[in-house]
């Protein structure tokens, strides 16, 4: 710090700060760079895998391995190193399966092309961003909805929407995680119209 | 870590419900943050799925901001300190020369602004009917536009910490160099500097985005702690401890708290405070670092400081007081 070791009584702890900092951009690169990206491997994926049931795994693997090797140095751009990275995840469950894909190893062209067109404004991705989120609402089970519309749109406590619902908290919170899940699992797969 | 495997579906559904928890649950404690903490450290797959599910759920709490206005069901009116209306014509004038860059950058107000200052050391409340106060700190102008269907505020310059009561259908918007603050509930604090506008998130989530007339925008949302700083066209944000953020919010019981701070950055804050202005030329003694508290308004504290922690000499003269070795 300065050249007056006398006046520092309180001295931080820099290390710490220092991995509260690279928590916190991990976690800003993650969620701001990977996640967006979310739709595109899950379609990649799917093109590339036949069992559905087993696509929430592999992503996990995915971003399992994509976390440790950021730890070490966050790569910019995500999204290379992402497809990459589900390539060799991809790979590795073939062989573990003993599977050989039809059309052979996943292709990574189409995608590659992907990344170096210029990406589109970004307040059209906020309201399309908007649209879909509401287009997923509006596929929601009437009781999901209800919670999660009283609660993020109408701004009312737990408590207040089991009053206006006439159902216990516990139930209100039942319905806004299955909301929560349904609304990741859409917007994960692509499908909200 | 984990012993039995865990799918992903799992993982998820835990994520989800410790992310709808933590936000919905007015019983939340420290125990339950703890849990929450040792479920995260358990395995990394649980941090990455709760990172996801927090995004899922402050996405959908976007809903809330974007939502057209409404007509509200309560009228609001400014209810501050009548006294403040003598000073209004002079901050009109003051304003037209200082704020006319940002004015431009907000729509056309339909409804009638009013303009509080204060002067330099002066640190002012402004409680408004809907329950929501403005603290205005040092040099300071801002114009708002408390009326029916809108809440808008225009931190012309200087400082202010900003504690809202929600109301989704009027969310609360503060524009400082054209950048928009959109409260979702919030305690927040925003300083407009020359060049970029740095927004601190106490309490709550808040949206920032850049100029809405530049090229493309830029958004963050924010959560406690977070620190963003706006320039023309970027958004930067940090976290900062929960400590160092209240350091900065001092003032608001007319405090300075330094941690650690260069001699330059002391005097620099602390000339916001005064007119008699603190200059430093000498680079050695600018280095320095104090600890401690200081009033805003009181010069003699740090000049002791300087004077019997560093051995420093102070003279004053023309309204500037010179610290060297």
């Amino acid at each position: 710090m300065g050249d007056t070791p006398q006046t520092s009584e309180r001295s931080n702890d820099p290390r710490q700060t220092g991995a509260a900092t690279v928590m916190h951009e991990l976690r800003t690169w993650f969620v701001s760079e990977v996640l967006p990206l979310e739709q595109a491997l899950m379609h990649y994926l799917q093109s590339n895998w036949r069992r559905a049931d087993d696509l929430a795994d592999i992503r996990q693997d995915i971003y399992l391995r994509l976390f440790e090797a950021a730890k070490e140095r966050i790569p910019h751009p995500a999204r290379p190193f992402l497809f990459t990275v589900a390539r060799n995840i991809l790979i590795d469950r073939y062989r573990r399966e003993r599977i050989i894909p039809i059309d052979g190893v996943p292709d990574l062209e189409s995608f590659a092309v992907a990344t170096t067109e210029p990406g589109p404004d970004r307040r059209a991705i906020a309201r399309d961003e908007l649209r879909h989120l509401q287009a997923a609402l509006d596929r929601l089970p009437p009781r999901c909805r209800e919670a999660i519309v009283l609660r993020q749109v109408e701004g009312l406590s737990r408590k207040e929407i089991a009053q206006r619902m006439a159902i216990s908290e516990k139930t209100v919170n039942r319905h806004l995680c299955d909301a929560m899940n349904l609304l990741l699992d859409m917007k994960s797969a692509g499908d909200a119209p | 870590m984990s012993s039995t495997p865990q799918t992903a579906r799992n993982v998820q559904h835990a994520a989800v419900e410790w992310a709808v928890r933590r936000h919905t649950d007015e019983t939340w404690s420290d125990a339950d943050q703890q849990a929450l903490d040792l479920w995260l450290a358990e395995a990394p797959e649980h941090l990455l799925a709760y990172w996801r599910a927090e995004d899922g759920w402050g996405r959908t709490e976007l809903l809330g901001a974007l939502r057209p206005f409404r007509a509200p069901s309560v009228r609001i009116s400014d209810q501050g300190p009548r006294n403040w209306a003598r000073r209004i014509a002079a901050v009109v004038a003051l304003t037209a020369l200082s704020g006319a860059a940002a004015y431009a950058l907000h729509e056309a107000p339909s409804q009638p602004e009013k303009t509080y200052s204060t002067v330099v050391g002066e640190h002012k409340t402004l409680a408004l009917s809907d329950g929501s106060q403005i603290e205005m700190n040092t040099d300071t102008v801002l114009r708002a536009n408390i009326a029916r269907g809108k809440r808008q505020v225009v931190l012309v310059k200087g400082e202010a910490y900003f504690q809202i009561k929600h109301d989704s259908a009027r969310p609360f918007i503060v524009f400082a160099n054209g950048h928009r603050i959109t409260d979702l509930g919030t305690k927040f604090r925003v300083r407009n500097r020359p060049n970029s506008v740095e927004v601190a998130l106490v309490e709550g989530l808040a949206r920032v985005d850049t100029n809405s007339n530049a090229q493309s925008g830029h958004s963050a949302l924010l959560k406690p702690g977070d620190v963003a700083v706006a320039t023309a066209n970027s958004i930067s944000v940090t976290k900062k401890p929960a400590a160092i953020l209240s350091h900065e919010l001092a003032w608001r019981q007319g405090n300075l708290i330094f941690d650690n701070a260069a001699l330059a950055e002391v005097a620099a804050e602390f000339n916001r405070y005064n007119r008699q202005q603190i200059v430093i030329t000498d680079p050695k003694v600018a280095r320095l670092t104090i600890v401690g508290t200081f009033p805003a308004n009181d010069a003699e504290a740090i000049i002791n400081t300087a004077r019997e922690v560093f051995g420093l000499k102070a003279e004053q003269a023309n309204g500037r007081i010179t610290i060297s070795r």
